[in-house]
Formats: structure tokens, C-alpha cells, sequence
């Protein structure tokens, strides 16, 4: 190893942060821990100001997951610099990690075994040699992001789930009236911070629902997620465009704004 | 003579297999056509048929091959008209069998039918009337032998298969709501031990011991006193609001070494009402909702406070749990669905022990947070 290797710790419970820190010191003397933090968006930030080369990301954590976390911050990563190796952490594994052994994301269960954490670390090295094998596990963003897709709830699984009717209008209030909107005008919804913006060509309402509930009660055909934040129906979209760092925007018909299109969802735009 | 036919069978039927086995073409017509019903129940006939030939014979009433033609007619048209007619007539009830007087009524029929035509026919096939002519059979005394035969065979036929698929089907309904009320149970428990709950708790027991064996100590009397009233839960149905509230502090207890500074609560209890009776581990889900959705979604955490007070008619009990976390109006960062089971389940309590004089209301509190408020009838220990 040509640097000393940097990693990121992100684990909401200090008691385990700080097992899962003694145990790495352990399993890998040479490991620098940069980071320590206790929820999603610092370890987005984190990661992004010291471009560590492990992320350690606990599932669920507060504000925003693993899962989430490692999605966005592939989003924000800039390009042509390798994306970090990322191992999640977990309690239980109701994801069925295992079926990602030796794939581009690895994974540790609470409470962390010694044995299985060595296991980790001999990947991680063999990953970080200056000198990796071709035929050595995939570090390139895409593979990640592969796996992250089929961890993540997509919008299609959520219905079975509640399985309540679809959404043929939004009701959103508007001072003392409500207002009705026809599901059928509607070109995109997005995330904004406690409220989700309804948008039509002319018109701008908000609404209170979250976006998962929502996306949970819209036709998924009808309307792609195509963000964290952002579901966008799938006929007002008019063009995808890729700017210099690789990253996908969409041009719409009756919008001029472009909406961006997060990593995790670029696969839906592809030439036939 | 002829016998028997009476046969008939039909009746009854065993219901509870009914659906299972509808994969005959008359499946169009009747929906919970039984194909393995059917035959059963012809095939009883058929034995009964031959049974009542030979006992026509033994009593020296004619030859046991020409009794045979003859109950077999008679038991067989018998058995198609009841058989078919309860299918046709009971499209959609759990036990296809007419109700009230169509029951009774379609025996009849099927005697009717079995005796007339039945007996035309046979009579027919054997050589004996040179027509057929179902109505004459009934003006000699062997017609109304057959007649009367046919009658007492196809009603106690009848009476039996009814009552054994009557039982069948109340075996059915016993059995699927034992499996009911055992996944009932179980989703209950998998709510209550919530595997990302015991895990990283153990995960942090793992840490403790090495570094600080008191805490380690202190926080598995915890969980041992939480995951003992957990397993105890569905057999203490009541218990005082003081034992309420203890298992409560173990819980928070636990929780808050996970979540360190995150979590800080308040438990208060008004001394007169500590031996209230309440329904055991009540409020847990309430104190699990407002630490999931309430708390945990916040980077900062936040504060809980139980409370426990009388009504201002003094009849009942208030008990509320705040919390100054996310509000109801957030994104869940779990599935919805997990604090819906938590309260559903508060919910089916309170009104199978009190009715509509209990109730559970959840607002969002005009500061921010949640508050979950419990109103119950206050019993005196």
C-alpha cells in the first residue's frame, strides 16, 4: 500500500461507533479512522470534504440511511476520482446481504464478530492495492450503484404493501381554499424540505404528503423517480442530457427547468 | 321392489374441501363443485344399493340381480337430483347446503324423482313394464314400497352426510382460527422483539462488558426484565400502572445507552394512581412509536415524558405519551406500517377489555412532536 488507507465511521449509537473504531484498530493497525458521525447528511458532508477510501455506513441512522446516504454522496462525488469501498453495517439483516458477499458492496452485522471483520479488511486490502488484479471486485460506481437499486425500496414495491387507491387528484390547500389539481396535469412532483412541490406547466401548488407516500399511490409507469426527491411523469420528460461530469439532466416539455437525475436512477435512460 | 334407492346421498357436504378440489369442468356451473365429494357420496349410494338388493333377496322379495337395476335407478337419479341440486343452489355459503326449507324440500324432490323416474327406468331396463311410465309405479304396492324405501334410505342418507360435513366445516373454521390467532400472536412478539431492537442491544452488552463491566451489568438486568415481560405479555392480561411503568424504564433504559445523549425521558407518576390496573405493556408500543418515528428520525433527539392522571369526571384514567420529535406530518423513516401495528394492536386492546368507553387518540402537540393519549375506565385494584 503505497498511502496509509482512510476510512469514515457513520453509526448512530456512540457505543458501537466506538466498538466497531477498536475493533478496526485491531483488525487493521494501519487504518486511519478521519471520521466519526452520527447520522446520514454528516456523512455525506464528511465524506465528500476528506474523500476517505472506506466508508463504514450503518443502515439505519437518523435523517438519512446508509442506503440513502451512499446514493447521494455518489451523486455529489466528483468526477474520474475512484468512489470509496463501502461496507454497511447492520443489526439485522433484512436485506439479505449475504447475496452481496464479494460484490462491490461488503457488509458487517451488530454486533460485530472479530473473525468476520477480518474477512472485511483482507477485501478491503486486496481492493486498495495500488496494483489490484483485473479480475478483483469491482470498485467503479456503477457496480455500486447496481447493488444500492436493488437494496433501496423502489417506488414500484411500495404498493403492495398499502394497497390503497391511486391518486387521481391532489388536494392542496392554498390560504383558505383547497385547490384541486388533476393527477393528469401534473408534470413533476419534488422534495422540498417538509412540503413537496406540485408541479403543472402554468401552475406551482404544495402539499404536506411526503414524496414516498405519494410515489406509493401514483402509477409508476406513469411517473419515474428519478431522484431521491424528485418523481417526474415519464411523458413530459422531453430529453436526457449529459453534462461534462457525466451527471444526467432532464429538459421537459412545458417546463423550462431541468431536473436532475440522481446516479442511482440513470439506467432508466438509455437509447433503444 | 326395488329398492333401494335411496341412496342419495348427497347431501351433505363436507365443505371444508369443497374449494380445494373444484377442478371438474362443472366447475363453470357450480363454483365449489367438489369432484371428490361427489363421487364419495355416489359411491356410498352404489354400496347401499347393493346392500338393500341382497336384503330384498334374502327376504325372498325377487332375484338380487333384478333388485340391483332397479336401486341402482332409483338411488342414482336420487343421488344427481340432491347432489346437484344443493351445488345449484348454494353458490356462495361455506356449507353447500340449502338453508331452511329448501334443505328438507330438495330431499323430497330427490325421493320423488329417484321413486318415479328411477323406478321408470329400472323397470324399464329389467323387462318388467312394457312402457315407461313413471306414474304407474306408484298405484301398486310395490311402487309405494320403492316410494317409502326410497324415502326412509335417502333421508337418513342425507341427514348423515349433512352432519358430517357440517362438522368438517366447523373443523375447518376452528382450525384456520388457531392459525389465525397463532400468527396473531407472532406478529406480536416479532413486533415486540424487534430484531434490530435485541441486536444492537447485544451489540452494545458486547461493548460494555469489555469496557465497563457495572454498566454491561446493569444494562442486561434491563433486558433481561424487558424481554421477561415481553414473553410474559400474553399471560398477564393487567398489572398494576407502577409494574406498567418499570417495564417502561427498562425499555428507556436500554434505549437510552444506545442512543446516548439522543434520548432523555420522564416518567410521571402520581402516587395514588401507582396500583391501577391497566392492561399489560400498553403503553410500550406508544413509548416505541414516539422513540421510532418521533426520535429517532432527528439527528438532535429529543425528549419523552409519560404521564399518568385521573379524568376531570374522576372515572377514568388519562395516560399520554409525549414526544418532541419528527410530528406526524414527517416522512416516516421507517414503512408506515410498523407504527399502524403498534397502534392497531392498542387499539383491538382497549376495546376488547372496555368497549367504546376506552379510546387512543394521537395529535400532533401545537409545540411540535406527538402526544399519543390513552382514555380508560379507572378500576379500583
Amino acid at each position: 500500500m503505497n498511502t496509509q488507507a482512510r476510512a469514515l465511521i457513520a453509526e448512530d449509537e456512540p457505543l458501537l461507533r466506538q466498538a466497531l473504531e477498536q475493533a478496526l484498530a485491531q483488525a487493521w493497525p494501519a487504518l486511519e479512522i478521519v471520521a466519526r458521525v452520527g447520522d446520514g447528511l454528516s456523512a455525506v458532508r464528511e465524506a465528500l470534504a476528506l474523500r476517505p477510501d472506506v466508508l463504514f455506513f450503518d443502515i439505519r441512522m437518523p435523517g438519512l440511511g446508509g442506503l440513502e446516504a451512499a446514493a447521494e454522496l455518489a451523486d455529489a462525488w466528483p468526477a474520474g476520482m475512484p468512489f470509496p469501498a463501502l461496507v454497511l453495517v447492520t443489526a439485522y439483516d433484512q436485506y439479505a446481504l449475504q447475496a452481496f458477499e464479494a460484490q462491490a458492496i461488503d457488509y458487517l452485522l451488530k454486533p460485530v464478530q472479530p473473525a468476520r471483520l477480518q474477512q472485511t479488511v483482507e477485501r478491503l486490502q486486496r481492493r486498495l492495492a495500488p496494483h489490484a488484479p483485473a479480475g478483483g471486485t469491482p470498485r467503479d460506481l456503477d457496480s455500486v450503484m447496481e447493488q444500492l437499486r436493488q437494496l433501496l425500496p423502489g417506488a414500484a414495491q411500495l404498493p403492495m404493501s398499502r394497497p390503497e387507491p391511486p391518486l387521481t387528484v391532489i388536494q392542496a390547500g392554498a390560504g383558505a381554499q383547497i385547490e384541486l389539481v388533476p393527477v393528469d396535469e401534473v408534470l413533476y412532483f419534488e422534495a422540498a424540505d417538509k412540503y413537496v412541490r406540485v408541479l403543472t406547466q402554468q401552475h406551482e401548488y404544495l402539499i404536506r404528503m411526503p414524496l414516498k407516500e405519494l410515489g406509493a399511490r401514483l402509477d409508476p409507469a406513469q411517473f419515474w423517480q428519478v431522484h431521491r426527491g424528485t418523481l417526474v411523469r415519464a411523458t413530459a420528460i422531453a430529453a436526457a442530457r449529459r453534462d461534462e461530469a457525466g451527471r444526467l439532466h432532464l429538459q421537459l416539455r412545458g417546463r423550462a427547468e431541468t431536473l436532475a437525475v440522481s446516479r442511482l436512477y440513470a439506467h432508466l435512460f438509455k437509447a433503444m | 321392489m326395488r329398492a333401494c334407492w335411496h341412496a342419495n346421498a348427497s347431501g351433505c357436504k363436507p365443505a371444508g374441501s369443497e374449494q380445494q378440489y373444484a377442478t371438474m369442468p362443472a366447475i363453470m356451473l357450480l363454483p365449489h363443485f367438489n369432484a371428490r365429494t361427489f363421487a364419495l357420496h355416489g359411491l356410498w349410494t352404489a354400496v347401499l344399493c347393493c346392500l338393500t338388493a341382497l336384503a330384498l333377496q334374502a327376504a325372498g322379495l325377487g332375484r338380487w340381480q333384478a333388485q340391483l337395476i332397479m336401486s341402482l335407478c332409483v338411488g342414482g337419479i336420487s343421488w344427481l337430483v340432491i347432489d346437484l341440486g344443493r351445488l345449484l343452489l348454494t353458490r356462495h355459503q361455506p356449507v353447500p347446503w340449502p338453508a331452511g326449507w329448501r334443505g328438507p324440500a330438495l330431499v323430497a324432490a330427490g325421493i320423488a324423482a329417484g321413486a318415479l323416474l328411477g323406478g321408470g327406468i329400472g323397470r324399464r331396463l329389467r323387462g318388467d313394464g312394457a312402457a315407461f311410465a313413471p306414474g304407474e309405479s306408484l298405484t301398486s304396492a310395490t311402487g309405494l314400497t320403492t316410494l317409502a324405501l326410497t324415502a326412509a334410505i335417502s333421508s337418513v342418507m342425507c341427514l348423515v352426510f349433512y352432519h358430517r360435513g357440517k362438522a368438517q366445516e366447523l373443523e375447518r373454521v376452528v382450525v384456520q382460527s388457531q392459525r389465525d390467532s397463532a400468527e396473531a400472536r407472532l406478529k406480536l412478539l416479532e413486533a415486540q422483539l424487534e430484531p434490530h431492537m435485541v441486536f444492537n442491544t447485544l451489540a452494545n452488552l458486547r461493548v460494555l462488558i469489555a469496557s465497563d463491566s457495572a454498566r454491561a451489568e446493569a444494562m442486561l438486568d434491563h433486558f433481561i426484565a424487558y424481554l421477561r415481560a415481553t414473553l410474559d405479555g400474553a399471560r398477564t392480561p393487567q398489572h398494576a400502572l407502577e409494574v406498567e411503568y418499570a417495564r417502561l424504564r427498562d425499555y428507556l433504559a436500554l434505549m437510552a445507552v444506545r442512543m446516548g445523549p439522543r434520548l432523555r425521558y420522564r416518567l410521571e407518576l402520581p402516587p395514588e394512581l401507582a396500583c391501577a390496573p391497566v392492561p399489560a405493556l400498553l403503553l410500550q408500543p406508544l413509548v416505541e412509536n414516539a422513540i421510532g418515528h418521533g426520535l429517532e428520525p432527528q439527528i438532535a433527539g429529543g425528549e419523552i415524558v409519560v404521564r399518568a392522571r385521573t379524568s376531570q369526571d374522576g372515572q377514568g384514567l388519562v395516560l399520554e405519551v409525549d414526544d418532541d420529535g419528527a410530528g406526524l406530518a414527517a416522512a416516516p423513516a421507517q414503512p408506515l406500517q410498523g407504527r399502524h401495528f403498534g397502534l392497531a394492536q392498542v387499539r383491538e386492546r382497549l376495546l376488547t377489555l372496555h368497549g367504546n368507553r376506552a379510546a387512543l387518540a394521537l395529535e400532533a402537540r401545537p409545540e411540535g412532536g406527538t402526544r399519543a393519549r390513552i382514555h380508560l375506565p379507572l378500576e379500583t385494584p
